[in-house]
């Protein structure tokens, strides 16, 4: 019971932080080049958009940062088991984290918002791209955490408890590169298509005036293309974890595919209806795909979650070595399917926008278009989630693979314990979203002239040495 | 027994370094949140505090989390003790901290004053809870745990409320106003500032008398001794410190000696951080049933290599964040002084601060009603 509570308290709590990191880091990206294009080519559409975007960043950060500080507590709250075996190892890479990571975001913040009227606009843009810098290095250190979990590497066993033996092998773990370069592009397009959502919708709205319409369209021309390609980068950075995947993981790779038993040219289901364990009642299958994904090879052999877990008690004893198949079956095939639609989608969004004068999406297609950009929104939130409850939920039921199973790490705790904290992040994280989505929202409808030039008519006649009233 | 000079002892010392510039620095972002409903006027009042903290509040915090983590990785039996042990204290500080983190950058989004005053609220609490809890505690860790014999602590959140803790928590909520009071003497000007200073007497008499309350009882209480403790002088001493600097603080600011005061209150928070350190050492979670059932420095370290890292890494790393930090406070030294359409403003509920337009913006949106002048007096 304790430990089933402890794994929903933390699956909430991360789940719901990884909806906002996505879109830090890649807004954080995304309007720190908009601030750029507009210094260097003197641009005031780039500029209002900057701040537009910025907006809403600073709305999504709050809420990003608030839900970090639960999750750094939580290993020693919850799993305080796990932090005894893994801390000489996982508590290094956390620790760095903080030190180089979070220092520099939260201090360059304050910096970019406070600091506009005070800073030359060169070392202004400085700051916003430290800020970037910052929100990518963070995802570096978490995710050698997070991929030490994976594929265990620099480490011998002291005592029962992990000990570092070589801190660079923990950086240069492949599961990590993998994980880093696919966490952080989808990040990018996790912006790029809020970003593309939001000026299709601005470009064709009624009351939009032909200033904004023009600014809107630039962005959505440029989102779409920032969308397209990282999306298409994210797909091969998945198809290298895949291949990593067969190699380390392979019981994660076969609950991929609900794949029973070891096979040569595996075939890959795209749809399964019925049962994954017996016969289906509908499938439909792309030859020879399973294989090539997860070795490259067309009769490659993958193999299959009975041997698999035949060789698993052979190595580690009796017990299920199986994690939930559905759950890593749909999971995934949710990501990827969310992914391809994300790629049709802003391609379709490079074609909509691509004429100024007769595109301004205005043509009838162009209708079908805005609408498909704004539910699009939805999806790379969709694949991130899926994205790690498969990752997680496939490593199942090792906490850390090979080493630890889950059911050791959780602490030494009561049901009511347990049970009031996660009631109390669950309604403490449902007013924040609320709140927060609203918000993004009314953010979503400002006018771009009001974004830009509230201030100076305010600050004339000042001497402009104080920061501005912003709270 | 008590080897000083190993990486097992500079870890803890580092660690304690951590906790105490975090106190030091969020001690006066939490500070200036509690007093301000009390100095303030109006809105814009509020929104000098609050903008007086604004740059800085969230790089403060930081401190705690990278406190965290290092005790994570240089001590990983006292992370899981600690968090495992005091689950529901400090539950309680990261509901605060949340609720107080989307505060500041929700309240402006609106424009409507009960909005503001919503999570005026909110940011109030945010720290007045987390300011109290804190000094709870801490003050628990120097009196001792009722630890069991496997070194686990089962009191729940009703076992830390002893008495004297709850001495200490009093301690570090005056403690942590005054050094906010001192902040917005420091870095406002005008009628805010003067309000400041005049609230500095009571609270930092209040100061005094619950931090040397605090010090007594813990100093004459005792704790079942620890082989290598230091002797007690050493935490008394500090102690002692922390409370005349506290005096100091309190008359200084009332002389209008900002920049000195804010050292004093400043010093009073590093000095009371290393009484309650100095008075650990060796144990990281000492007991009060027997000594024994307590965690050691020795027993709760990582291993060696881990600890190596950790000090490269540190080294490397930690003066780039103190400079671009310090670059920060450099950048904002000037005092905030309110605008000039803002002081002739009906005070009081409904005005509304001066001017509406302004409310809705932000720092990505617009620098606007800055105003006042430039003064001399730097932070
Ligand atoms: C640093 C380590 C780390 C990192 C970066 C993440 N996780 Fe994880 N995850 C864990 C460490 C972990 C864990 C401590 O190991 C858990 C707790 C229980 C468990 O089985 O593994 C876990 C479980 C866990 C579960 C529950 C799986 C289950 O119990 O079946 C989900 C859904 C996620 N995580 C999701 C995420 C998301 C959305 C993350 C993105 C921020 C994330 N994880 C990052
Ligand atoms: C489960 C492990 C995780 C822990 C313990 C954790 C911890 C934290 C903490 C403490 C913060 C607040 C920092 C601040 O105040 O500035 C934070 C924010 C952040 N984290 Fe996480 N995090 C986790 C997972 C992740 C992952 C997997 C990523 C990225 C791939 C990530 C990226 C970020 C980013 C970009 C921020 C900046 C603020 C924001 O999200 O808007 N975190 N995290
Ligand atoms: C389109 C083809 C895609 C493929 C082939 C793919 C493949 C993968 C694989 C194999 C993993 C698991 C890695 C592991 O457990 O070791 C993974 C995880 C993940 N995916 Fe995808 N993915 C795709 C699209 C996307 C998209 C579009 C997003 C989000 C916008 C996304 C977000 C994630 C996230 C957040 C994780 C968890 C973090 C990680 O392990 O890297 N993926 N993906």
């Amino acid at each position: 019971m304790q430990l089933a509570l402890a794994r929903w308290e933390f699956a909430v709590v991360t789940v719901f932080h990884f909806f906002f990191v996505p879109v830090t880091i890649g807004l954080a990206f995304l309007v720190a080049t908009m601030e750029t294009l507009a210094l260097r080519k003197q641009d005031a559409e780039w500029e209002r958009l900057s701040r537009f975007f910025g907006r809403m960043f600073l709305i999504n950060i709050a809420v990003g940062v608030v839900t970090g500080i639960t999750l750094e507590f939580q290993f020693g709250l919850n799993w305080s088991a796990y932090s005894i075996f893994v801390g000489n190892i996982f508590g290094a890479p956390l620790a760095i984290e903080a030190l180089l990571a979070f220092f520099m975001e939260s201090t360059f913040i304050g910096l970019w918002v406070f600091g506009r009227d005070r800073l030359s606009p060169r070392l202004h843009l400085a700051t916003i791209w430290m800020v970037s810098l910052g929100t990518v290095l963070s995802a570096l250190f978490i995710l050698a955490a997070n991929s030490w979990m994976q594929h265990p590497v620099g480490y011998k066993l002291v005592g029962g408890k992990a000990v570092l033996t070589n801190f660079w092998a923990i950086l240069g773990n492949p599961v990590l590169w993998g994980a880093f370069s696919h966490t952080v592009l989808a990040a990018f397009a996790t912006a790029g298509a809020l970003m593309l959502g939001i000026s299709a919708w601005r470009v064709r709205r009624k009351d939009a005036s032909p200033e904004e319409k023009s600014a809107f369209l630039k962005g959505a021309r440029f989102s779409a293309a920032f969308t397209c390609v990282t999306t298409l980068l994210v797909a091969v950075a998945g198809d290298m974890q895949a291949r990593l995947m067969d190699t380390y993981q392979p019981m994660k790779m076969a609950a991929a595919e609900a794949l029973y038993h070891t096979a040569h040219g595996a075939s890959f289901s795209l749809i399964t209806i019925g049962n994954l364990k017996q016969k289906p009642v509908f499938q439909i299958r792309v030859p020879h795909l399973l294989s090539l994904i997860a070795n490259l090879s067309w009769n490659g052999t993958v193999q299959g979650i009975d041997n698999l877990q035949a060789a698993d008690v052979a190595k580690y004893g009796k017990g299920s070595y199986i994690p939930v198949i559905p759950l890593t079956y749909w999971s995934f095939r949710i990501m990827v399917g969310s992914g391809i639609l994300m790629i049709l989608l802003s391609a379709w969004g490079i074609w909509a926008a691509r004429r100024r004068a007769s595109g301004q999406l205005e043509g009838t297609g162009a209708i079908w278009f805005t609408r498909a950009a704004m539910w699009g929104m939805v999806l790379p939130f969709v694949a991130n989630s899926f994205g790690w409850i498969f990752t997680e939920a496939g490593r199942q039921p090792w906490v850390v693979w090979g080493l630890m199973l889950t059911a050791k790490g959780v602490s030494s705790l009561t049901v009511a314990d347990i049970a009031l904290t996660l009631g109390g992040f669950v309604v403490i994280y449902t007013v924040l979203g609320v709140i927060d989505a609203w918000l993004m929202v009314r953010a979503s409808r400002r006018p771009l002239d009001q974004v830009y030039a509230a201030g100076p008519a305010e600050g004339a006649g000042t001497e402009g040495e104080v920061p501005g009233l912003i709270y | 027994m008590a080897p000083f000079a190993n990486l097992n002892t500079t870890w803890f010392a580092l660690i304690g370094l951590l906790w105490a510039g975090y106190l030091f620095l969020e001690g006066f972002d939490f500070g200036v949140s509690i007093v301000a409903p009390v100095v303030s006027r109006d809105d814009t009042d509020k929104r000098l505090c609050l903008n007086a903290i604004g740059p800085v509040w969230d790089g403060n915090e930081v401190w705690l989390l990278t406190a965290g983590g290092a005790t994570f990785a240089a001590f990983p039996l006292w992370y899981a003790r600690l968090f495992n042990g005091f689950y529901l204290a400090l539950f309680l500080i990261l509901v605060f901290l949340i609720a107080r983190g989307v505060s500041f950058e929700f309240r402006n989004k609106v424009d409507d004053l009960r909005w503001r005053r919503a999570w005026d609220w909110v940011n109030f609490l945010g720290s007045f809870v987390p300011a109290l809890v804190w000094g709870v505690a801490f003050t628990d860790l120097v009196h001792g745990i009722p630890l069991s014999p496997g070194g686990r602590y089962y009191g729940g959140l009703p076992g830390l409320l002893h008495p004297i803790a709850i001495l200490g928590g009093l301690a570090s909520l005056t403690l942590f106003s005054l050094h906010g009071l001192v902040f917005l003497s420091l870095k406002t000007s005008g009628d805010l500032a003067s309000r400041a200073r005049r609230l500095a007497l009571p609270v930092g008499s209040a100061a005094v008398a619950t931090l040397a309350g605090t010090v007594a009882w813990v100093a004459s209480a005792g704790r079942p001794a620890v082989v290598g403790q230091l002797t007690g002088a050493v935490p008394l001493a500090l102690g002692v410190v922390a409370v005349v600097a506290v005096a100091a603080g309190t008359a200084l600011v009332i002389a209008e000696r900002d920049g000195w005061a804010f050292a004093s209150t400043g010093l009073a928070v590093l000095a009371s951080m290393g009484a309650v350190w100095s008075r650990m050492f060796p144990a990281v979670f000492p007991a009060s049933t027997h000594a024994a059932n307590g965690l050691t420095i020795a027993a709760a370290a990582s291993q060696h290599n881990t600890l190596v890292v950790m000090t490269v890494v540190a080294a490397i790393f930690v003066p780039f964040v103190l400079l671009y930090q310090g670059w920060t406070y450099w950048v904002f030294r000037k005092r905030l002084t309110r605008p000039p359409e803002a002081r002739t403003s009906v005070p009081a509920a409904g005005a509304g601060g001066p001017s509406p337009r302004s409310h809705d913006g932000d720092g990505a949106g617009s620098g606007a009603l800055t105003g006042g002048r430039p003064t001399t007096r730097h932070a």
